[in-house]
C-alpha cells in the first residue's frame, strides 16, 4: 500500500489512560508513606517531601533552607561525610536534594537489589544528620564561591533581579540559593535550629515507586523509618504566611553587562497558585501564548524575526501565587524590538487577537495527548505524587486532568487572559549592554530603565 | 541486561530496529543519520547542525513547520547534532505513530523541493543566536573551541565545534545545503528505531510503507583521519568575563568502544565522582583550593579525549590546581585505584546504565541507544556487551590506561582567567583569541 502524501494521517482512537494506583499508610511516628508498584526494570525511586523551602527562610537569612538541605548528607547516622558518600556510591545511588520555594525534596534512585540499604541511608540523612560545624563552614564557603561565579551567568542574574523586583518583601523575592551577604552571616546553630523545626516525620511524606509490591515497599520503608522520633509539630506552620505580593506598576530594569552580545530577558508579573480553579484554563492560555514551540511568542521572536534561539512563557504555580514570566535571550541590537513584540502579544491575546478555536483545540490536544508520557518512569511517577502532596491536591487529579483541559473554551481562555495577564503591572529585566539597550527601550516608548545590581 | 529487538534492512538500505515495551501507551521514533560536524570541511563548519534546523521547517508534502502537527498529536519532538551523528526523535501517543512516520519519511525523501533561501536565512539567524547564547555570552563558553583547536590539527574533523564558526555560517550557500542533503540524508545512511507500545510486525510493516520507496542515495565514505599525537605539552591562556579562573587539561584517548575506553570512563569516576573521589576530595574537600572539579572521557567515533576541569577557589591560581591534580594523577598512575574504588565506579556505572533505559525515547533512551550501537558497531543488541566492558575492568587495567594516556608531556592545558588577570594562569601559557 503506498502512502497518501496529500494529507497527514489521522490519529487512531485514543489509548486508555492508566494512572498509578497509590497505596497510602502512616507510620506511628506520623510519617506518611505512599507507594506505587512500577515494574519492568530493577529500579526503585524514593522521594522524601519536606514542606519547608526557601519561602520558610527567615527574612534576614535567605538561603537557610537550602544550606540546611545541603548539610543533610555531610555525615549522618554515625558516618562521616566521606563515609556516607562512599556508602551511597557503593550501591550506585546518588542523592539529589532540591530546595524549591515551597519544599525540600530528597530523591534517591537505586537498583532494586539495594532498596533496603538505600532506605537506611536516606533515613539517616533525614533523621540523623551530623550537621557538623566544620562541614558547615566548608559548605558555606563553597556556596558563597558558587554565588561569586554566578555573577557572570546572565540567566542567573536575570532570575535573581526579576524575583526581587517582582516580589519585594514577599517570601518569594529571593531564590533558594540566598545571597553572598546572607550566607556570609549565617551561623551553624541556625542550620541546626532550622533542621529541628522543619524535619519532622509528622510533616514529611515518603514516596516509594519501583519494582516491588506495595507491602514490600511499605515494610522496607517502615523498617528504615520507624525509629525517627516525632518532633513537636506544635511549633507551628513553617510555610510562609499566604500573602499576595504587592501589585506594582510596570517597571523596566537593566543589570549592566557592557559589551554583551545578547540580552537575557525576563518579563512578567505575579501569576497564580497551584490550587487555583483556573489552573487548567491557564495551562491552555500559556500553551497558546508561549508554552510551546508553536506558541505565538516563539513563532514571532524565533521563527518570524530570527531574534533568538527560543522564547518561552510559563506560569510557575506554587503554594502561593508564583510568577508568570517570559524568558528568552536575544541579540543585543534587537532587544527593544523583542520586548515590544512580547508586550504586543500580551495585549493582543486579551482583546485584539483573542485565542481562536483552532489555537484552543491545538493547545488542548497537545496538553491532553501528551499527558500519559509523564508517567513512564518511577521517577516521573514519584514526582507526580510529590505534587499531590505539596499542593494538597485530590487523588483523582490525574484522572481529572484530561476532562478539565478539554472543558476549556475559547471564552474561558480569553477570560483568564484578561484576569491574569496584566501588562501594566509587568516587570521587565534585561541583563545586557545598557549603552545600547537603554536608549533603544526609551525610543520604543518604555519608561526609563532603572539600573540595578544583584546582591 | 538485554533489550529484545528485531532488525531488518529495507531494500533501499534503511536499517529498521524495533523494541517492544507496552508499559506506557507511547512509542518512541528515533532516526540517526550517520553524519555530523566531522563530515564537514575546514572553512565550511557548522553546516551539519544548521542543516538539522532546516529539517524542522517543512518538506514537499507538508511545507510548514514540523512542530505543529506533532505537538497537536501530543508528541515530544527534538533533534541534535554532534561531531559523529545527527538524531531526530519523537515520542508519540501510540495512536499517533503514523503522523510521525509520515513526516519523518517526507523529510528524508522530499526535503529539497521545500527548501528556500528565506527559511535558510531565518534559521541561520537562529543558529547565530544559539551560538551567542550557549557559547559567546556564557562564562567559559569559548574554552571548548580553543581546546579542540589545539588538540586536533586544522584538517582533523574534530578540530572545530559542531555549532561552527560564524564566518563559515555566513558564507554557506543554499547550494551547499542541497549538496549536503543529497550526500548524507537518505536511507543508506540512516537508522530508524522504534521503542514502545507497538507490535514488531506492525512497526516493520509501517516502516516499509512509509520509507520503502525512498531512493537509497550514494554510499558515504567513512571518515578516517590519521591518528593524532601531541609532540609536547601545549599551554594556552584565554581571558574571559569570569570571576574565578578555570583550568582545563586535555589528553588524547581511544575513541568510543575502543580498547581502554571503558577504563578511561571508570578513571573519570574514580577521580571526580562524589565527595570521596580522589580529585574532589583532595582539591575541594581537603585543600579547598578548588570550588569544583570534573573529569570526563569524551568518547567519539574516530578518537577520544579525556579532560580534567577544575575551577579555582578565590585567591588560588591555576598553577596551584595543576600541581595538586598532577600529584593525584601521579599516585593513580603509580598505584592504580583500590579495589573499593573500582567496585564503586563499576556499580555506579551499572546503575546509570540501567537508569538510562527507563525511557523508551529521548536523548539516551532505549531507542537512541539501539541506534547508537547499530550505527557505530553494526549491532543494536550490544547492551550486555557494553556493560561487560565495565564489569571486567581491573585495577591494573585502569592503572595502565592512566599511565598510557595521561602523560604530562602530551596534553593541552587551557587556562581561562578573568580579564586583565593573566597572572592567575598556568605559567608560560600563550594567549589565544577564539574565533
Amino acid at each position: 500500500m503506498s502512502v497518501d502524501r496529500s494529507r497527514l494521517p489521522s490519529p487512531g482512537p485514543e489509548p486508555d489512560l492508566r494512572f498509578p494506583e497509590i497505596a497510602k499508610r502512616t507510620l506511628p511516628n506520623g510519617l506518611r508513606v505512599w507507594t506505587v508498584e512500577h515494574r519492568g526494570l530493577p529500579v526503585v525511586t524514593l522521594m522524601a517531601l519536606v514542606p519547608a523551602g526557601a519561602s520558610s527562610d527567615p527574612f534576614e537569612r535567605p538561603g537557610l533552607a537550602a544550606l540546611t538541605g545541603d548539610m543533610l548528607d555531610e555525615g549522618a547516622g554515625g558516618r562521616s561525610a566521606l563515609e556516607l558518600q562512599e556508602a551511597l556510591a557503593r550501591i550506585g545511588a546518588s542523592l539529589d536534594t532540591e530546595v524549591g520555594p515551597d519544599a525540600t525534596l530528597l530523591a534517591l534512585a537505586m537498583l532494586s537489589r539495594f532498596t533496603d540499604r538505600g532506605l537506611a541511608l536516606l533515613a539517616d540523612i533525614l533523621a540523623r544528620p551530623a550537621l557538623d560545624e566544620r562541614e558547615f563552614t566548608r559548605l558555606r564557603e563553597l556556596r558563597v564561591n558558587r554565588l561569586v561565579q554566578l555573577r557572570d551567568v546572565p540567566p542567573s542574574l536575570a532570575d535573581r533581579a526579576f524575583s526581587r523586583l517582582l516580589f519585594g518583601p514577599h517570601p518569594y523575592a529571593h531564590l533558594p540559593m540566598g545571597t553572598e551577604a546572607s550566607l556570609g552571616a549565617m551561623r551553624h546553630d541556625e542550620v541546626c535550629a532550622f533542621h529541628r523545626r522543619a524535619y519532622d516525620p509528622q510533616r514529611t511524606t515518603l514516596v516509594a515507586v519501583g519494582d516491588a509490591r506495595h507491602d514490600e515497599l511499605f515494610q522496607s520503608v517502615a523498617d528504615a523509618f520507624d525509629s525517627w522520633p516525632a518532633g513537636s509539630a506544635a511549633e507551628g506552620d513553617l510555610t510562609a504566611p499566604s500573602r499576595v505580593a504587592p501589585a506594582v506598576g510596570s517597571r523596566v530594569a537593566i543589570v549592566a553587562r557592557p559589551g554583551a552580545p545578547q540580552s537575557e530577558l525576563r518579563i512578567g508579573q505575579v501569576g497564580a497558585e497551584r490550587r487555583t480553579p483556573d489552573y487548567h484554563a491557564l495551562l491552555v492560555l500559556n500553551a497558546i501564548l508561549g508554552g510551546q514551540f508553536v506558541s505565538r511568542i516563539n513563532m514571532k521572536l524565533r521563527q518570524q524575526r530570527g531574534y533568538t534561539y527560543g522564547a518561552r512563557t510559563a506560569f510557575d504555580f506554587r503554594r502561593m501565587p508564583g510568577p508568570f514570566l517570559l524568558q528568552t535571550s536575544v541579540e543585543t541590537q534587537v532587544t527593544a524590538a523583542a520586548v515590544s513584540d512580547a508586550f504586543n502579544e500580551f495585549h493582543a491575546i486579551r482583546d485584539a487577537r483573542p485565542a481562536t478555536a483552532e489555537e484552543v483545540a491545538l493547545a488542548r490536544a497537545s496538553l491532553t495527548r501528551g499527558f500519559p508520557r509523564g508517567f513512564e518512569t518511577p521517577e516521573q511517577v514519584a514526582r507526580a505524587l510529590a505534587q499531590l502532596v505539596l499542593y494538597d491536591l485530590p487523588d483523582d487529579s490525574f484522572e481529572q486532568f484530561v476532562p478539565r483541559v478539554n472543558a476549556t473554551s475559547e471564552d474561558e481562555v480569553t477570560r483568564v487572559a484578561n484576569a491574569y495577564l496584566r501588562p501594566s503591572e509587568m516587570v521587565t529585566v534585561v541583563v545586557g549592554d545598557p549603552d545600547v539597550v537603554a536608549p533603544a527601550l526609551q525610543s520604543e516608548g518604555f519608561p526609563e530603565p532603572q539600573l540595578v545590581t544583584v546582591e | 541486561m538485554d533489550i529484545a529487538f528485531t532488525r531488518r534492512v529495507l531494500d533501499n538500505g534503511l536499517n529498521v530496529i524495533v523494541h517492544e515495551d507496552h508499559r506506557c501507551p507511547i512509542v518512541a521514533v528515533n532516526i540517526w543519520y550517520h553524519v555530523g560536524s566531522k563530515n564537514e570541511q575546514p572553512g565550511h563548519t557548522g553546516l551539519a547542525h544548521l542543516f538539522e534546523h532546516l529539517m524542522f521547517e517543512g518538506s514537499e508534502h507538508y511545507d510548514r513547520g514540523y512542530f505543529q502537527p506533532l505537538q497537536e498529536a501530543g508528541a515530544l519532538i527534538n533533534g541534535s547534532t554532534n561531531a559523529d551523528r545527527t538524531n531526530y526523535w519523537e515520542v508519540v501517543p501510540a495512536n499517533a505513530l503514523e503522523i510521525a512516520l509520515w513526516m519523518d519519511s517526507d523529510r528524508m525523501g522530499y526535503l529539497l523541493p521545500a527548501l528556500t533561501q528565506a527559511k535558510f536565512d531565518n534559521q541561520r539567524e537562529v543558529v547565530l543566536n544559539e551560538r551567542r547564547q550557549n557559547y559567546e555570552n556564557r562564562p567559559y563558553g569559548l574554552a571548548p573551541a580553543v581546546i579542540l583547536g589545539a588538540l586536533f590539527p586544522a584538517d582533523h574533523p574534530y578540530h572545530w565545534l559542531s555549532i561552527g564558526v560564524p564566518a563559515d555560517l555566513c558564507a554557506t550557500s543554499l547550494e551547499q545545503v542541497r549538496q549536503f542533503f543529497e550526500t548524507y540524508y537518505h536511507p543508506r545512511n540512516a537508522s530508524l528505531a522504534f521503542a514502545g507500545d507497538i507490535e514488531q510486525a506492525r512497526a516493520l510493516e509501517l516502516a516499509r510503507r512509509y520509507f520503502g520507496d525512498i531512493c537509497p542515495g550514494p554510499e558515504v565514505a567513512p571518515v578516517r583521519p590519521a591518528s593524532v599525537h601531541l609532540a609536547s605539552e601545549v599551554r594556552l591562556l584565554l581571558e574571559d568575563r569570569v570571576e574565578l579562573p578555570r583550568l582545563y587539561i586535555s589528553w588524547h584517548t581511544p575513541g568510543l568502544f575502543r580498547r581502554d575506553d571503558a577504563e578511561m570512563d571508570l578513571l573519570a569516576d574514580v577521580l571526580t565522582s562524589g565527595k570521596s573521589s580522589r580529585l574532589y576530595r583532595a582539591l575541594v574537600y581537603e585543600q579547598r583550593i578548588a570550588t569544583e572539579v570534573a573529569a570526563i572521557q569524551n568518547s567519539r567515533e574516530v578518537a577520544g579525549f579525556f579532560q580534567v576541569i577544575a575551577t579555582a577557589a578565590p585567591g588560588r591560581t591555576l598553577n596551584d590546581l595543576r600541581r595538586a591534580i598532577d600529584e593525584q594523577l601521579a599516585r593513580l598512575v603509580a598505584e592504580g585505584p583500590t579495589t573499593d574504588e573500582l567496585e564503586r565506579a563499576q556499580v555506579q556505572f551499572e546503575a546509570q546504565f540501567v537508569f538510562g533505559l527507563q525511557n523508551v525515547g529521548g536523548f539516551g533512551g532505549k531507542s537512541d541507544q539501539l541506534n547508537a550501537y547499530n550505527v557505530f558497531l553494526g549491532d543494536p543488541g550490544w547492551f550486555a556487551r557494553d556493560l561487560a566492558r565495565y564489569r571486567r575492568a581491573t585495577r591494573e587495567g585502569l592503572r595502565a590506561a592512566a599511565a598510557r594516556y595521561l602523560k604530562e608531556a602530551e596534553r593541552v592545558i587551557a587556562s581561562v582567567v578573568p580579564r586583565g588577570r593573566p597572572e592567575l594562569a598556568v605559567s608560560d601559557s600563550t594567549p589565544v583569541v577564539p574565533s
